[in-house]
Formats: structure tokens, C-alpha cells, sequence
């Protein structure tokens, strides 16, 4: 039956289908639906779960990692300060090799408070360990979170992973979504090194400066092998259910001279402004990045690239733009757009392209700067 | 139970602790992995147990331990309580925690999981300031006493954890100390049995924390339920029962200062202070003997 | 591409209308989005919401400005808020009101949603249920087929009276 349903719901439809023992949560604006729903569908006996109503995000991530070593599933859902007040445990929960899935709405950081998209949040994760990516519609939302317990339960990885959607642009808005026949899609989970009480260890006890770089070199290490089992995972899914997804998705990148790079929604409507641009005798293309880690390597040689950022590392710029001249070693047109759900249309997205000045950082809306 | 010879042989704390001599912490473990038995998880924060089970990849304790970070220990517990009841398992998970972690960082996470009712113990060992880092002064250190942070002595009263956790309504709580240890065992035993949250508090003499010297642990927690400084009993779902050791002190306390003079941390205290400490004591026998008489 | 803003006060249904109408659109076999905005708006405070529907999926995020149509489920919200703005020439404009408006240069219509939700009992903690007869009225329009709204509402919800307040909505459609 053909459904529609915003990415929140989209997300907590994955969770009901993934099944997870222990799911510990707090509410947070845009990520609530979340929460109801997943809550909704335990109390209804759909989602045969324990549901935690922990009283902050910080016991939500400690939860799920003491239910996750036991060896079950778990899950959890956040956003903005949440994330960033659960941001010891996520450090934790990487560390301890636990497959915990989370949503985190990408959401502004106060002050002011604002409750609208912004991916800085999630970008301040990037180092805990967490593979993280982001999707840019209901649909991709569902998918992307049933993908995410079978990659992170893979026993080649072994770390947690978060699924990225853009607030109310993305959790509140309603499209359609078809869900699928899950089977044995996501296999029952095995955790290697759950408590046994028949064998006991010590977890994450005091570790010396002759073993500690071995726990981390190991994290790494599995976030490299990550790439192999995201492919397998994603070519696995288009296999059983005909949606194709990679590590980025490329629209019109093949023939292109410049190619827009962006996060989430904005990375989606960058392919409208694509096709606006190539009306106008411009060969743009869209490379919207869905994994910012393990980070891919992308195929941007000979392009001029135009990099979108809806976030900020204050003193060094646009934490995607510099990701990606970090790899590429090419300048790039960054443009900071779309802080705290700044408007910014397909249209906006066209001048940003036309308007390139390569090697240079611009913000939109911000005068002087236009 | 009335003799020693009662608790069971079996150890769970095997030998070479990273224990400081004369550490309570870990004796009062001993006693409370006796109780608990190998269908146990210790779940442990920060504090000085994390170092006293030993360093990668050895570990002294024989039941697994897993640590977690400073506040999240509750939380951590309440994830794997529920993830043990939901597969059928009635794993004991019992947070061994230090007033730090209890008193201070992890008192959100705790009183979290008392109130959704985690069927779990939270234990709290309390030497009365972060020992692990060198003795800071924490909400746990009494009045008067020194630490590193309070060098002239610390100017404000011992936060009442106790009451706090009795305002949670909890089917079983109870005080405690290693130097009573058939006591310590009972306690520990009576919490598991339980369904739903429990909590002992546990006092934990420190040699290096309070200077006195390593044989005299037992001896000190003896003296601070004599004084009255500590006051040994149990609520079971309400109803508060005083231990036989805390009624005759009640009826007759040593002196105070026979319990604060052997430590290095009152030492100089003025008389104002260890006045207005046995005005407490005083104030809390009444105040429980009131409690029992009418519960 | 088809582009509608709802002009609507909090609480009075503005965003289940756009999911109605954009799950109608999707049984006509199209595509859609449907969109709340979201400021601090608390209840009773005008807001927008937007529907998407076209030929093949929906990739824009961003706010309409230059609507196809615009539906107004609250006359009173027109006293403060310019409804008409960004509207493209010759665009429709649905009034839910007793009198038809003119807006030189617009497609006007208008339809007493309200009356039709009292008259079929359709309150909710004292409002008058308004989502479910304009879908009635849009279909009359032709946005969507009449089967398509009445499968949409169906499925969102069980009280038949949905379904006859939008016949009667159909019907006494003012195009």
C-alpha cells in the first residue's frame, strides 16, 4: 500500500521492523514524532521492545550501552543538545564496540535557541568513532535506518551508527514511503564480547599507555573495513528491494564542470538547481555526500567543486568544504548556507554556482559577503 | 546469620588489588560479591574501584565489571537490567559506585533510574571524598573535614543522600559498613531479593583519605556508628528497622571526639564545628528514632 | 510542478489538510510532498503549510514562493497576513467563507467549510473539523480525483462523517 509519512515516522516504521530489545530515549524538538511513535508501537505491542524513558540524553546513550553489551539490539533518537549532552557516552559507546543505532535530527545549536536544520551538531561527532550518514528524503530515512543495524552489527565493524535527517525539512515532511518486506534482511545480532557471567571480564577498565593506541588503532581499523560492508549492505538492499544507494549520490556529475556538494536536504535540491543550470548552458552536477563517515573518496578530478556547508568550525570554515580539500587538494567554492534553517531554494543554489569564485568562502545572506 | 563463619568461603575479589592498604572500598566488595554471588555484573563509574579490579587485560574481580563513565553509572544499569529481564535472565546488575558518583555527577542518573523503578542495586560506597583523584573534598565530605580542596576544612554539612533516595519510595534501602560485615552481608542479600530499585549506602573508612594509619579501617567504621556519625539501618518498603549497634549508641554515644582524633582530616578542627556536628547527630538519631517509632 | 499554500490558524487542521491532499495526489498515482512551516507559532497563531504535487518526485525542501494555488482555511487570517503574496497570475485562491471575495487578477472560489463540518457535527474540542471537507472542495477543483480523496480520508480516519463532509463540500463547491 502506498503510505505517506514524515522522516521521523519513517524512521521509528525502520525501528518497529529492526526490532530492537532496549530502546532508551529523550524527547527533543525535531526529534520527538521519534520517540511517540517508537513508544506508540511498544505500547501497542507492534514493537515487541523495553522502552526506557530515560531522564536525559546522556543516560539514553549510557542505557543503550548497558543493554547493548548484553548483546541485544538497541536504539536511540536525539538531536541537537541532546546529541551534544550524550556526546561522553557516544565517545563510550564507539569505544566499546557497540552496534547502538541512533537518528539524530540535525538541529541548531543555542544560543540563540533555535530548533531549525543545521548539520553542526552531528559534525561535532564526527570523531567519536560512529559511522555516520545523512539522507535526504522519508524514504531514504526508512532505508537508511534498516541498513544501519545490519552494517553496525556486522561483526567486521562493530560500531555504532547514526542516521542523519535534516529537522522539520526533513522529519516533518510528509512524502510518500514504501516499506518493505524486511526477511532475514538484518541477520539476528551476534556480539562477540557480551557480558557472560560464566566467563568474567573487565570492560573498559584501566588501560595503560602500552595498550590504549591498540583500542583505538582497532576502532580505526574497523571503520576501514566499514566501506566494504556499507557496499555489500547497500548492494544487498537494492538486491532484495531496488533502491540504489552509495556512498554519495551523483546526479549529472559524469560530463560536469562543476559539481555541487552538500549534506541532507540540500544536497537533494541541488539537483532541481542542476537542472536550471544546464538549461542555462551551465555543465553542473550534484554529488550529494550520504557517508561523511568512513568518509568516502570522492571523484571530483578536473571538476570545480561548489561546497555547500549548513555548519561552521569557527577559525578554520565549512567542515565539509575542508573535509573534502583535505582529500582532493583542490580549492573549492565554499558557501556557508542554510544555518539554524536559513531559507535556501533551488534558485539560491543556481546563483551560488554561477557566482563561483573558486579558493574563496562565502556566506549567504550575510552582507558585504554577497 | 550471626557469625562470620556463616559467610560463604567463596571469593570473588581474588589477590592482587590495586586496593590501597587498608582499603574499605574493596573489603566491603569482598562481602557484597559473597552475597551476590557469580550471577552478578558490577557496574562501576569513575571511582577507586575502577582501579582497585587491576589494569588491562588483568582483571581481580571474578564476576565481569563493566565501567562506564563518571554520571552514567544508574543509566548504564538501567539499559542492562532491562536487556537481561528481557531475555529471561535474572543477572544481579549492581552499580558499586563512590559518593562522587553517587552524591555529585551521578544523582540525575540515579534518581532517573529509582523512579522508573530499575530492578537493579545501586551501591554506594562513600569515603567521603574523591579518593580516586586524591582526595577533593565531595557533597559526601563532612563538615569540618579537610581535603585537598578544602584545606581549612570544609565549611559546609554532608549532603543526605539517604533521605534523598528514601524520597523515591523504594522497596529497600539501607546503611551500611564493612566493619559490621554478617550485617553488610544481610543487607546485600535482602536488596537482591527485591524486585524494583535498591540502595545501600555503605561507609567506607580511607586510610590516605582521612590519616589514619592502614590497620585501624575496621576499628574507624566501629567508632563512627558508636559516635553516631554513622547510624547503621534498613527501610524495608517504608518501614525503617535501626541496627542493634546504632540503638546503643543512641542510647549512649562515645565520645565524638574519640572518632575525630585519630583522623588527620579534623585535625584543628575548632570546637564550634565538632560542636555543631554532634548537634547533627543528635538531630538524626531523633529524627530516625521518630521514623521507626511511628513506621 | 503543482505548488498550494494553506493559510490556516494553529489547531485548525492546516497541515492534515496538505497531508490529505498530498496522500490523495500520491493514490492518483503522482507524486507529493506536504509540508509544515514551522515557526513558534503556538495555537491559534496564523500559520503555512505546503503541498507539492507532480509528475515525478518532489526534490525541493524549500518554501513555496510563487504558489499555483492558495487555500485559505480561516478568513480572519487574511485581516494579518497577505495571502494572496508571491501568487502567480491568474493563480486560484480558496476561500473557506459563506461569500465568494474577488481577487482582481485571481481565480476566486469559495466554500462554507465550516458550515458544512456543524452541520455534519464534525467538532473536535469545540472547532470545527476543516481538513477534511476542503479536500471535498479541491477535488471539485480537480487536484484530485474523487476516489483518491476519499481513500486519503478514509485511511486517516475511521468517523464516516469526514467522508460525508466532503461530499457535501463537493457539492456545494462555489467554483
Amino acid at each position: 500500500m502506498k503510505k505517506i509519512a514524515t522522516g521521523n515516522k519513517a524512521v521509528a516504521e525502520a525501528v518497529k521492523q529492526a526490532a530492537p530489545t532496549v530502546v532508551a530515549a529523550y524527547p527533543i524538538t525535531p526529534q520527538t514524532e521519534i520517540v511517540e511513535q517508537v513508544a506508540e508501537f511498544v505500547s501497542s505491542g507492534e514493537l515487541k521492545s523495553r522502552y526506557i524513558a530515560v531522564e536525559s540524553e546522556h543516560s539514553a546513550m549510557a542505557a543503550c550501552i548497558g543493554a547493548s553489551i548484553t548483546g541485544i539490539r538497541t536504539f536511540t533518537a536525539t538531536s541537537s543538545h541532546g546529541l551534544l549532552y550524550m556526546h561522553e557516552m557516544t565517545n563510550w559507546a564507539a569505544g566499546a564496540r557497540l552496534p547502538i543505532v541512533m537518528a539524530n535530527v540535525n538541529r541548531s545549536l543555542g544560543p540563540g535557541w533555535n530548533i531549525w536544520a543545521e548539520h553542526t551538531d552531528a559534525l561535532q561527532e564526527r570523531d567519536t568513532g560512529w559511522l555516520q550518514v545523512y539522507v535526504s528524503t522519508v524514504q531514504e530515512a526508512y532505508d537508511a535506518t534498516l541498513m544501519a543495524f545490519r552494517i553496525a552489527e556486522h561483526n567486521d565493524v562493530l560500531l555504532p551508527v547514526m542516521v542523519n535527517l535534516d529537522g522539520f525539512l526533513l522529519s516533518h515532511i510528509m512524502q510518500p514511503l514504501d516499506t518493505v518486506d524486511l526477511g532475514d534482511f538484518i541477520p539476528p545480532i551476534h556480539l562477540p564480547h557480551a557480558i557472560d557471567v560464566k566467563n568474567p571480564a573487565g570492560y573498559g577498565c584501566l588501560t595503560g599507555p602500552d595498550q590504549q593506541f591498540r583500542f583505538r588503532w582497532d576502532i580505526e581499523r574497523s571503520m576501514r573495513d566499514s566501506v566494504k560492508v556499507i557496499e555489500e549492505t547497500q548492494k544487498e538492499f537494492a538486491k532484495r528491494f531496488g533502491r540504489k544507494y552509495g556512498f554519495t549520490e551523483d546526479y549529472q556529475c559524469s560530463d560536469a564542470e562543476v559539481v555541487i556538494v552538500a549534506l541532507g536536504t540540500l544536497g537533494k535540491e541541488a539537483e532541481v538547481a542542476v537542472d536550471l543550470l544546464r538549461k542555462e548552458g551551465i555543465k553542473a552536477g550534484s554529488m550529494r555526500l550520504r557517508w561523511l563517515r568512513p568518509f568516502p573518496k570522492l571523484d571530483l578530478k578536473g571538476k570545480q567543486v561548489v561546497v555547500i556547508d549548513r555548519d561552521y568550525s569557527f577559525g578554520r570554515g565549512g567542515i565539509l568544504a575542508t573535509e573534502i580539500v583535505a582529500q582532493t587538494r583542490e580549492p573549492v567554492f565554499s558557501v556557508i548556507a542554510g544555518i539554524g534553517g536559513q531559507e535556501v531554494t533551488y534558485e539560491d543554489i543556481a546563483g551560488f554556482v554561477r557566482k563561483r569564485r573558486i579558493g574563496e568562502e562565502f556566506w549567504f545572506g550575510v552582507s558585504g559577503n554577497v | 546469620m550471626d557469625t562470620i563463619a556463616e559467610i560463604p568461603k567463596e571469593e570473588f575479589i581474588l589477590k592482587c588489588t590495586s586496593a590501597c592498604a587498608g582499603c574499605s572500598d574493596s573489603l566491603s566488595l569482598r562481602y557484597v560479591l559473597k552475597a551476590a554471588g557469580p550471577d552478578t555484573v558490577l557496574v562501576v563509574p569513575a571511582c577507586c574501584t575502577s582501579v582497585i579490579q587491576g589494569i588491562y587485560p588483568n582483571t581481580a574481580f571474578n564476576v565481569p565489571v563493566y565501567n562506564i563513565a563518571f554520571g552514567a553509572a544508574a543509566a548504564c544499569a538501567s539499559g542492562m537490567s532491562n536487556a537481561f529481564r528481557a531475555a529471561g535472565k535474572k543477572t544481579n546488575v549492581i552499580v558499586y559506585a563512590g559518593d562522587g558518583g553517587t552524591l555529585d555527577i551521578g544523582i540525575q542518573a540515579m534518581s532517573g533510574a529509582f523512579e522508573r523503578g530499575t530492578d537493579f542495586l545501586y551501591i554506594c560506597y562513600d569515603n567521603e571524598a574523591y579518593g580516586n583523584t586524591g582526595m577533593q573534598r565531595s557533597s559526601g565530605t563532612p563538615l569540618g573535614a579537610r581535603t585537598t580542596t578544602t584545606p581549612a576544612g570544609k565549611t559546609d554539612a554532608k549532603k543526605d543522600i539517604d533521605a534523598i533516595a528514601a524520597a523515591h519510595d523504594l522497596p529497600y534501602q539501607a546503611t551500611a559498613c564493612a566493619a559490621y560485615p554478617q550485617d553488610l552481608f544481610k543487607k546485600v542479600t535482602k536488596a537482591l531479593a527485591v524486585r524494583g530499585p535498591s540502595f545501600i549506602h555503605i561507609l567506607a573508612p580511607c586510610p590516605p583519605g582521612w590519616r589514619y594509619s592502614t590497620e585501624r579501617s575496621v576499628e574507624m567504621g566501629k567508632l563512627a556508628v558508636k559516635s553516631g556519625m554513622w547510624v547503621l539501618y534498613e527501610r524495608e518498603y517504608g518501614k525503617l528497622t535501626i541496627g542493634p549497634q546504632s540503638k546503643a549508641a543512641m542510647k549512649k554515644p562515645i565520645p565524638l571526639e574519640d572518632y575525630l582524633k585519630p583522623q588527620g582530616r579534623f585535625k584543628g578542627i575548632d570546637p564550634k564545628t565538632v560542636e555543631i556536628l554532634k548537634q547533627r547527630i543528635a538531630k538524626n538519631f531523633a529524627k530516625l528514632a521518630a521514623e521507626e517509632a511511628s513506621s | 510542478m503543482f505548488e498550494i499554500r494553506i493559510h490556516s490558524r494553529g489547531g485548525q487542521g492546516g497541515v492534515t489538510a496538505a497531508r490529505l491532499l498530498a496522500l490523495a495526489a500520491i493514490h492518483d498515482g503522482k507524486y507529493a510532498t506536504a509540508a509544515p512551516f514551522y515557526g513558534a507559532e503556538r495555537r491559534g497563531a496564523p500559520i503555512v503549510s505546503f503541498v507539492r504535487i507532480d509528475d515525478k518526485p518532489v526534490r525541493i525542501y524549500s518554501q513555496i514562493k510563487r504558489p499555483d494555488m492558495v487555500i485559505v482555511l480561516d478568513a480572519s487570517v487574511m485581516d494579518v497576513v497577505d495571502v494572496l503574496q508571491g501568487l502567480k497570475k491568474g493563480g486560484k485562491v480558496l476561500v473557506n467563507s459563506q461569500q465568494k471575495k474577488d481577487f482582481p487578477g485571481f481565480l476566486s472560489s469559495n466554500v462554507d467549510l465550516t458550515g458544512i463540518a456543524l452541520r455534519e457535527n464534525l467538532v473536535v474540542s469545540g472547532s470545527p473539523i476543516l481538513n477534511t471537507p476542503v479536500i471535498g472542495a479541491l477535488a471539485k477543483q480537480g487536484l484530485v480525483s474523487v476516489e483518491s480523496a476519499k481513500k486519503a480520508i478514509k485511511e486517516m480516519f475511521s468517523d464516516e462523517r469526514n467522508v460525508k463532509a466532503a461530499e457535501a463540500a463537493y457539492q456545494e463547491m462555489n467554483a
